[in-house]
């Protein structure tokens, strides 16, 4: 049955059974593909996205759950996003295939903290695995955005 | 982060595993293809069938926009060790362009164009890209360059000499000049040099420096990178495969009426590893495949658990089996002889490996298309060469025709490259029965990944050392149980699996020690094993560095005054000038409350030493600080090399601390990442890393940065607790 979604700001219709995982509604049906499915049971934090703004693992999050949610992809922060240029100063990514859910979740940490400490950044990120080990420039590119101050008005309009 | 040291030893040009694996791979090729055809030369073989192509002026590594602008073509997958970034950076410097503008493009699969030079196929492995892409591809950049300046001496009627080149741009005293753009046509009918002559690398000015960053940052930070998982095609089928639960079983019987009644599934049918599922999107598939109900036959699963393997093996290096059969004891290394010596200290231990999974963050997968005309094949290949073959036995065509378009992968470390291409036959099965060339996307869940085999093996070392009353080691006498990798491939001859025992094998520490009797056994098992990020070194690199620090402890010896020792025994000049660097860069004593560890490990032809600072949290071992040091020969981007000593440290050290895969009657116990634990941020170490300047030919790092962690996090356990690490994990939790 067709159901509307507020997906970074647009409201999109899809044909999907109101079970079926976020994850694969945006892949499959949205053609969102920067959210990434790597373990199916919100263990890895590869399809991490925000729900009105708040870090949530796509795969494990039923679209009949999203009445009047807003939704943000890894595609919503437009490549403007302060983490986004700090990774390219860091360079962070190796395969790169976890680094969608690592910036969403450190989009959503910055939201809420805008200068988080090394716990806090253990807090938030611990739910990302990167089995390349990219964690130390994970942490190196989280502190140099905060240092560069607030998102842009894009990339705030997530939260 | 270089540093100066003393003077190295003369670089080796390949590493000492590289020929046997170029052999091996060759071997696997031509026994593989004899099926298909026989009396040909295996490269003529295993390219047969392919199209010629006209890659235009300036060959198959680089092409040239009407704007000027240079994407050098990689004939090595990128799955993470920055391998495009160090090509790319090596045509660029031979050929001056401005690296800001330079792209790299994947290579499609091409044996002639595209082998790696080492190994005899098209194929990335043994940390071997730069390695053997070195001398070509600075070949390549220097004749586009020649081509270039040729233009342009003939356009402005001047010598060549005169000309330089600098980010693109031709320059004459005169102050004429000209762009790539500007002269392209002319320098494309320039006839390349036969032998272009390279720069003196004291000249370079892109190769050593910051700027050799990687180019897929910016698609790696927006979700637009594409991988096997995102890729969409018109009228393209996703499938899933229910596989049996106990390697080796068959299907008996399936029962597909629920599967079907899925909305969504298109069909379910019989293919040779188990039943497909063939849906218009993932989640269909994924509810069609669970409502299978199949019936397997085990009559040939391996059926015993990991601790009867483990046992059987102990029992073999024990003596207490007698190894019957064509199961022999095999000599790798044998010098010297005499007893041990009388009344000497012997020190005496064994280590236990564990089965373990890749487990990339993207699970296997594969897009095929197959019938109408068609074979092709979109994902992220390792071996194309090796995928092309047996994609074309399936399909009966010539492995050259096969078509490759190979994407990023979401890691590998090993996994995408196998003899069998277990997971890419199996999509092109599924293709084949869909036919018409119609798109068919396998996609493994996690679930498939970690119980589809193909794990490093399960390992048992033992070890007795007999001092000598210098307190270094006069008899050693060292045995190792496992299964073999190469034996289960086309490969597998009669002759020594190398990649069971290097790091040991060579070991400096069996060098310097006057007699040495050093054997392997490899018994079969019914599952299935596979190179794992370093091979062999998973498990060498730990024998040895946590043995040696045994063995000075049994001494009265400080472990880095003993290694240093060793080494100059043995000659190993590398060795000792990481462990060197390392040293200094660490200082003199850990931050208090932290106790260091330290290893030294060569791995595909580069050396590598770390310190490591441990402390217990909560009982379990956490890694601080880790100084780092490296000789990988000439460094082309000092960036990813570090950027791949953290990464290396991490997927070390994640193995080492929590890393298994257990079978109880024949079925893998850890099925996703909730039971197979693997290392989080919060118990991510903070890696320093130096590297010793040097001008031998590269070497890589994607591996050689592995498996040094667990052994140097072991010995500061061992100086922490008293107690010497015997079996990994070592949070057994």
């Amino acid at each position: 049955m067709p159901k509307t979604l507020d997906i970074n700001g647009k409201s999109l219709s899809v044909e999907a059974a109101p079970d079926t995982p976020l994850l694969w509604v945006l892949r499959d049906e949205l053609g969102l593909t920067g959210a990434k499915y790597g373990c199916g049971i919100a263990q890895c934090g590869a399809c991490t996205v925000h729900l009105n703004g708040v870090a949530v693992r796509s795969c494990q999050t039923p679209i009949a759950a999203l009445d009047g949610v807003k939704v943000t992809t890894i595609e919503g922060l437009e490549g403007v996003h302060p983490l986004q240029t700090a990774w390219l100063e860091a360079d962070v990514p190796q395969c790169g295939y976890c680094q969608s859910g690592q910036i969403m979740s450190a989009a959503a940490l910055l939201a809420h903290t805008p200068n988080p400490t090394d716990a806090e950044i253990d807090a938030a990120m611990n739910g990302n695995i990167c089995r390349c080990g990219c964690y130390q420039r994970v942490r190196a590119a989280i502190k140099l955005a905060a240092a560069q101050g607030p998102a842009t008005k894009s990339a705030s309009a997530t939260v | 982060m270089n540093a100066p040291v003393k003077p190295v030893s003369a670089q080796k040009g390949f590493s000492r595993s590289a020929p046997s694996r170029r052999d091996v791979l060759v071997v696997a090729a031509v026994t593989a293809g004899g099926a298909l055809l026989v009396g040909c030369s295996p490269m003529s073989l295993l390219g047969l069938g392919a199209k010629d192509v006209d890659f235009g002026p300036f060959g198959p590594f680089i092409r040239i926009a009407a704007d000027g602008s240079v994407t050098v073509i990689s004939k090595h997958i990128e799955f993470g060790q920055g391998n495009h970034a160090g090509l790319a950076a090596i045509v660029a410097e031979e050929l001056d362009a401005d690296w800001d503008k330079v792209k790299v493009e994947q290579a499609p699969a091409n044996l002639k164009a595209y082998a790696n030079l080492q190994q005899g196929v098209q194929g990335t492995g043994g940390s071997s890209a730069i390695n053997n892409s070195w001398d070509q591809l600075r070949k390549v950049g220097a004749s586009a360059r020649f081509m270039f300046v040729s233009a342009a001496a003939d356009r402005w009627k001047v010598a060549p000499g005169e000309i330089s080149v600098k980010d693109g741009v031709m320059s004459h005293v005169s102050g004429k000049s000209a762009t790539f753009a500007e002269l392209l046509a002319d320098a494309a009918k320039v006839k390349p040099p036969e032998a272009p002559v390279l720069k003196d690398p004291k000249t370079f000015t892109l190769i050593g420096t910051d700027r050799v960053k990687r180019k897929d940052t910016g698609l790696k930070s927006t979700g637009k990178a594409q991988y096997t998982q995102d890729v969409h095609m018109p009228n393209m089928l996703t499938a899933m495969v229910a596989h049996a639960p106990k390697f080796g079983a068959t299907v008996k019987s399936f029962d597909a009426t629920a599967a079907k009644a899925v909305p969504g599934v298109v069909d379910a049918f019989k293919i040779p590893s188990g039943v497909a599922v063939v849906a218009k999107n993932t989640y269909a598939a994924r509810q069609g495949r669970d409502a299978l109900k199949v019936e397997w036959d085990d009559s040939k699963a391996e059926k015993r658990g990991s601790d009867a393997i483990l046992a059987s093996y102990k029992a073999l290096a024990s003596g207490q089996t007698q190894p019957s059969g064509d199961l022999k004891w095999q000599v790798f290394d044998n010098h010297g002889s005499g007893p041990a010596p009388a009344g000497g200290k012997v020190i005496e231990a064994s280590f236990d490996f564990p089965y373990l999974a890749h487990a990339p963050m993207e699970p296997m997968n594969c897009v095929a298309e197959i019938g109408g005309g068609k074979n092709k094949l979109t994902f992220g290949s390792q071996i194309p060469t090796v995928d092309q073959l047996n994609t074309g036995m399936i399909v009966g065509a010539l492995p050259g025709s096969v078509e490759i378009e190979t994407l990023f992968a979401g890691g590998s470390f090993g996994r995408r490259a196998n003899f069998k291409s277990d997971y890419v036959s199996e999509c092109v099965h599924i293709a084949k029965h869909v036919g018409g060339g119609r798109p068919v996307k396998l996609v493994w869940t996690r679930e498939d990944d970690m119980t589809g085999g193909y794990y490093r093996p399960l390992v048992h070392h033992a070890v007795s050392v007999t001092l000598g009353d210098d307190g270094f080691p006069a008899h050693w006498k060292h045995r190792v149980v496992t299964q073999s990798i190469m034996k289960g491939s086309p490969a597998g001859g009669g002759g020594l699996d190398e990649s069971a025992v290097e790091g040991a094998k060579g070991s400096p520490y069996l060098k310097a020690t006057p007699v040495v009797d050093a054997q392997v056994i490899l018994p079969d098992a019914g599952v299935p094993v596979l190179w794992w990020r370093a091979v062999g070194a998973t498990h060498t690199a730990f024998v040895m560095e946590h043995m040696v620090d045994q063995l000075a402890k049994a001494a009265g010896q400080d472990p880095v005054a003993y290694r240093r020792a060793l080494y100059v025994k043995a000659g190993a000049n590398r060795h000792l000038a990481v462990l060197n660097l390392a040293m200094e860069k660490a200082g003199p004593s850990p931050a208090a409350g932290w106790t260091r560890g330290v290893a030294v490990h060569e791995c595909f032809g580069s050396v590598v030493a770390q310190v490591a600072e441990v402390k217990l949290v909560d009982g379990e071992p956490r890694v601080g600080r880790v100084v780092t040091a490296v000789d990988c020969g000439t460094a082309i981007s000092p960036g990813q090399i570090a950027s791949q000593m953290e990464g290396g440290t991490c997927y070390g050290l994640s193995a080492a601390l929590y890393g298994k895969v257990t079978l109880k009657d024949g079925e893998v116990e850890q099925k996703n990442f909730d039971a197979y634990r693997v290392l989080r941020m919060t118990e991510a170490p903070h890696v320093e890393t130096y590297i010793v300047p040097s001008s031998g030919h590269p070497t890589g790092v994607g591996e050689p940065g592995s498996p040094v962690i667990g052994p140097a996090v072991a010995n500061a356990l061992l100086a922490m607790t008293g107690k010497a690490t015997s079996s990994l994990p070592i949070v057994s939790a």
